[in-house]
């Protein structure tokens, strides 16, 4: 299959490229809507799990224990169980279990401890001195979350925004099983189930170009923040 | 101004209980520059991070300004260490901030507005001397400027104490003298106390007033630098003050030495000036009164707080009774001497 072949099939198939151009758009919005509330969560809860270590900020060993479970557990159902288990939640959240709408609720809930992780090892990587001299000046705990820990994690946790995202991408693909739709889904149903390779190869170009994109992004951002 | 009041702090690894620091006093008064000297792990940086807190004493009291930080609540603790500036070996500036706001940190957290904190810092820049780095990042500096900033940082919010925790450990020797002489400026221009704890003698000596030296976390002697260099009454306190000296054999000498006189051999002898000494042109008048000649190796005489003291390696050229008197009359006037051995 050359490129010819795609540039011909892309004349002759308007009604499938529209398809592609709203796949595009349904997968676009699963995967920065649920990045996008994932963050909302999963960075406080990575911050509360990196505060309540021992000999963290806020020590407490049972919070921290608590919070590691849940988020284990949250990390080890595979993603595709996931989207079929929270099916009453995701109906009590948005009114359907179908859509793409429907889809955001377990993306965004397979997110949540997947970021928690990623910040809490961003937050790790702040040489504990800097809290140390933050407390000698005098800095409240909350002074030292805002004005010390995230900016100093600030590479680390954008870092963490990037492969969040370009995990997105993978997991919405499987979206299609609730009718999420997306390009994932239609690369599966013309792809997998019709045998027609070309479409299957697009969806994956697009993919590809598009984890490139956000890749690139978050790297130029990384680069933009860290003067370490 | 700093108080420390039978000071105990116990670590426990495991089962077993470490005592971080014994019993410890020490009274620091305003505007001085307090030295603390020991070797590492001998408890200098338990002690310091006691003074604001950081480590929270097992036993005892910290009265910093009349405030006894120990009764304090955490809110309130946080409020005092505003008047407690600190720097570190590691400088610890945030690298996501440039110099102008790694200064204006302090007062960011204070709640000072954009304009007063620009006043402020600026003046503050001037004072350590880097008003042109305003704007870089602290991976840009080299270590004397990334303590500048820190020294800038720490006397921002006004404090009345500046704490410093081997502040100039990680610096070479030229780059520590600049940062010595930093801390003498703004102690004298700001009537700022200064605790300092290091392990190196030649930091006390350069800047400090007074000196207590620390070992296995208890102190084993304090007074005035001048003093305990004059009159150091514990070993460790000695080995400190040689250490600042150092004067070794050379190594063509040590070959050739031998432990007993024989014909047409001289003694090396190693004399040690100490406060205690006579201070007298020794050397000429002994080489006058025995008719002997002395030739010096070498040697490193220092004056500290009005006292001469030092080491000086030499050999005593001569009668062996002749070289037998001088030695005798170097000791009544209070040279310590050791005959290290003969040298043919």
């Amino acid at each position: 299959m050359s490129l010819d072949s795609i540039f011909s099939w892309w004349g002759n198939n308007e009604r499938l490229i529209a398809l592609l151009v709203d796949a595009l758009g349904q997968t676009l919005a699963m995967v920065f809507a649920s990045g996008f509330i994932g963050f909302i969560f999963g960075i406080p809860l990575g911050v509360l799990l990196h505060l309540s270590k021992k000999s963290g900020l806020l020590e407490n060993h049972a919070l921290n224990k608590t919070l590691g479970i849940v988020v284990n557990i949250g990390r080890s159902i595979p993603f595709i169980i996931l989207l079929v288990a929270i099916i009453p939640f995701t109906r009590f959240i948005v009114g359907s279990s179908i859509g793409t709408a429907a889809a955001i609720v377990p993306l965004t809930i397979a997110a949540i401890p997947f970021i928690a992780r990623l910040v809490e090892g961003a937050l790790l990587e702040v040489p504990s001195g800097l809290v140390e001299a933050a407390q000698a000046m005098g800095a409240k705990p909350r002074q030292i979350i805002t004005k010390v820990l995230l900016p100093e994690a600030l590479p680390g946790i954008i870092n963490a925004v990037t492969i969040t995202l370009v995990t997105l991408v993978g997991y919405s693909a499987m979206a299609g099983t609730v009718g999420g739709g997306g390009l994932g889904d239609v690369g599966i149903r013309y792809g997998y189930q019709r045998f027609d390779g070309t479409v299957m190869m697009i969806t994956v170009v697009i993919l590809v170009i598009e984890t490139e994109i956000i890749q690139s992004v978050g790297d130029h951002l990384v680069k933009h923040v860290d003067h370490r | 101004m700093i108080e420390i009041r039978n000071v105990n702090k116990v670590f426990y690894q495991g089962e077993r209980a470490i005592n971080a620091l014994s019993d410890i006093n020490l009274n620091i008064t305003q505007g001085c520059i307090y030295g603390v000297i020991g070797s590492s792990g001998a408890g200098k940086s338990t002690l310091i991070r006691c003074v604001n807190l950081l480590e929270r004493p097992s036993s005892g009291n910290i009265i910093v300004d009349g405030i006894d930080l120990t009764l304090l609540s955490n809110q309130e603790l946080t409020l005092t260490r505003r008047k407690i500036g600190m720097i570190f070996q590691h400088f610890n500036l945030l690298s996501s901030r440039t110099v102008f706001d790694n200064i204006g940190l302090p007062l960011e957290l204070a709640g000072m507005n954009k304009k007063a904190i620009k006043l402020k810092v600026d003046g503050l820049l001037e004072l350590v001397g880097l008003s042109d780095k305003s704007d870089s990042y602290p991976a840009n500096l080299s270590g004397g400027q990334k303590q500048r900033v820190a020294i800038a940082r720490a006397l921002a919010s006004d404090p009345k104490v500046l704490l410093c925790d081997e502040a100039t450990s990680a610096l070479d020797p030229a780059t520590t003298l600049s940062i010595l002489e930093l801390l003498r400026k703004i102690n004298q221009e700001l009537n700022l106390t200064i605790l300092l704890i290091t392990h190196e003698m030649a930091v006390v000596k350069g800047i400090c007033s007074e000196v207590a030296i620390i070992g296995d976390g208890k102190l084993v002697e304090q007074g005035r630098v001048g003093d305990i260099f004059a009159h150091p009454k514990t070993a460790l306190a000695r080995q400190f003050i040689r250490s600042t000296l150092d004067l070794s054999i050379p190594e063509d000498y040590r070959s050739r030495l031998l432990t007993e006189h024989v014909d047409n051999s001289y003694p090396l002898i190693r004399l040690e000036f100490t406060g205690a000494s006579v201070d007298a042109p020794l050397i000429s008048q002994v080489a006058r009164e025995f008719n002997i000649d002395i030739s010096i190796l070498s040697s490193n005489m220092d004056y500290v707080g009005g006292v001469k003291f030092g080491l000086m390696l030499a050999e005593f050229f001569g009668a062996e009774d002749a070289a037998q008197q001088a030695i005798a009359f170097l000791k009544e006037h209070k040279v310590e001497i050791e005959v290290l051995g003969y040298v043919a």
